[in-house]
């Protein structure tokens, strides 16, 4: 399975480290990666691949999400398929 | 990739506008339980239940984790249990409290099937299950009960109506010391749908097949936010903002039921495609139609946004999920919704208006608390209005009311959680005795010749 992780909030140093550096840990992929900076807003997004992720996807999903809590920014982990529904016909 | 407006759209929905898939409900057929005997078939039931709906709860929470969807409740419905008490026979109440032994040990919430459909008459099993429904809500915390009374094929069972003025008097009663929740967990129907995954009138329908799940999606907020970026547009444009996002809730439903269907091996019913307010702030259906333009909800006009609302809300769901059923449409529930409860609390909001929008959404008078000196005889009388409108509209209506014992017009209670609180509203005392005494039928309304 693919996921998307959205990471948004205030601009600071290390933030693509931290988050690929824990998806590099369990074996996750990442495929694509766009970022942008509005006003001063941090918004990024990942496209990850977790077909051979070490531990279990909630789990991953758990320590990305742990990342957020530890550096005031707000980061979702989102199977990829919710967006191609709930967007594409 | 996908678009990141895309994305942030939807991260957007989850995090400020409370969008959630509203429940997962599992649906199952108790009608191979019965053997006949009410001991040996209440066991049946209790172990068919823990073995179907075992996995109910870790699917839920896994899918919620993997999708990033917060799925706020998962509960069973099961068949009428006064379909099985035909059979069984016993006290009633006993196969209530299984139900709930059941529900506590499989972690759902709600359980919905204390039911009996008496639209035409009572039969075996019905009349003795309905006047077990206060005893049978004030000994359980999970159960629900729905009884439906009329129906625009048969008509309406008066005798019925008569009854169930009496009964929701007495589950208040019986339930004072805990802030009347009884009739909260009680809903009279006209024309109630098999298929509904939502409390407190979910029933799993004797044309339902044995095991399935359903499920209904919210997301006032989503649609209030959606309205709120075109300020200038007019109607036809805020309709069809309706329907866009209506779309794009009701395919996280389909996407939600069909995972959850396939993990749980049982057979995916529908999706419900309801706007399901709760009283946090920003999940109100009142304050979408003030977003449409009424200083208030409960203004003159607000039928109308209501009819847009509901319609545009199908409209756009229907094309997004392979099977609708359900209730689909707006609920509004006084006391679970924000903007209900201060409009009916400054009395911008009457029990009549309110009665005329249950003509044009999807259900009917729903978590409304009235004065707990109300007479059973006008409890009945509003159960007959509003089922006329659901037996001459073709369309589900529902009363839910709440005798408030020891409190007045103006008062507040308060059932906590996504029951909500709400204050006491008044209602006409003048006197329907005679009418509700008679008894006997509403006959089945005519389908032609339609002015």
């Amino acid at each position: 399975m693919r996921a998307i992780i959205t990471v948004v909030g205030k601009d600071m140093v290390g933030i693509l480290a931290k988050v690929s550096c824990v998806c590099a840990e369990s074996n996750v992929n990442v495929i694509e990666v766009t970022q942008s900076i509005l006003q001063d807003m941090f918004c990024m997004i990942m496209l990850v691949d977790c077909e051979k992720c070490s531990v279990d996807f909630t789990e991953f999903s758990d320590k990305v999400t742990k990342i957020g809590e530890e550096m005031p920014l707000s980061i979702h982990v989102m199977h990829e398929e919710i967006f191609n529904s709930m967007h594409r016909i | 990739m996908i678009n990141t407006h895309d994305i942030l759209e939807t991260i957007n929905m989850i995090q400020d506008e409370n969008l959630d898939i509203r429940t997962i409900t599992m649906g199952i057929s108790l009608l191979d339980c019965c053997t006949g005997d009410a001991v040996s078939t209440c066991g049946r039931i209790y172990e068919k239940i823990a073995r179907k709906a075992e996995h109910l709860i870790k699917v839920g929470e896994d899918i919620e984790k993997e999708y990033g969807i917060p799925i706020i409740n998962k509960r069973i419905s099961v068949t009428p249990i006064a379909m099985i008490l035909a059979s069984g026979g016993g006290n009633p109440v006993y196969y209530a409290k299984t139900l709930e032994k059941a529900a506590n040990t499989v972690g759902v919430n709600f359980i919905g099937g204390y039911s009996a459909l008496v639209h035409k008459g009572f039969s075996a099993g019905d009349e003795q299950l309905i006047r077990s429904i206060p005893e049978a809500l004030s000994v359980t915390d999970r159960l629900c009960s729905s009884v439906n009374i009329g129906s625009t094929k048969t008509g309406i069972n008066m005798d019925a109506v008569k009854l169930m003025g009496e009964i929701i008097k007495q589950s208040a009663e019986v339930t004072a010391d805990k802030g009347c929740i009884g009739p909260a967990k009680l809903v009279v129907f006209c024309n109630a749908p098999e298929d509904n995954p939502f409390m407190a009138g979910a029933f799993h329908g004797a044309g339902e097949p044995d095991c399935v799940i359903n499920v209904g999606v919210s997301g006032p907020g989503v649609v209030r936010a959606a309205i709120a970026k075109i300020p200038d547009g007019d109607i036809t444009d805020v309709a069809d903002m309706v329907k866009r996002t209506a779309f794009k809730i009701t395919r996280m439903g389909q996407l939600v039921a069909k995972e959850a269907s396939k993990r749980l091996d049982v057979p995916f019913g529908i999706v419900d495609l309801s706007l399901a307010p709760t009283p946090a702030v920003g999940d109100s259906v009142a304050h979408i139609l003030e977003e449409m333009g009424l200083e208030q909800c409960g203004a003159h006009g607000t039928t109308a946004c209501l009819a847009l609302l509901n319609d545009a809300v199908k409209k756009g769901g229907v094309m997004a999920s392979s099977h609708v059923g359900g209730l689909s449409g707006a609920f509004i529930p006084v006391s679970e919704d924000r903007g209900m409860i201060d409009a009916a609390a400054n009395g911008t909001l009457s029990i009549e208006k309110l009665e005329a929008m249950t003509a044009v959404c999807s259900v009917g008078l729903d978590m409304i608390i009235v004065p707990g000196d109300t007479p059973a005889e006008v409890l009945s009388g509003v159960i007959a209005d509003e089922a006329a409108i659901g037996m001459v509209n073709s369309k589900t209506t529902a009363v839910r009311l709440i005798p408030a014992i020891g409190k007045n017009i103006g008062d507040t209670l308060n059932f906590g959680g996504l029951l909500g609180y709400g204050p006491v509203m008044k209602l006409n005392t003048a006197s329907p005795a005679k009418f509700i005494s008679r008894g006997g039928r509403i006959p089945a309304p005519l389908q032609s010749l339609k002015n």
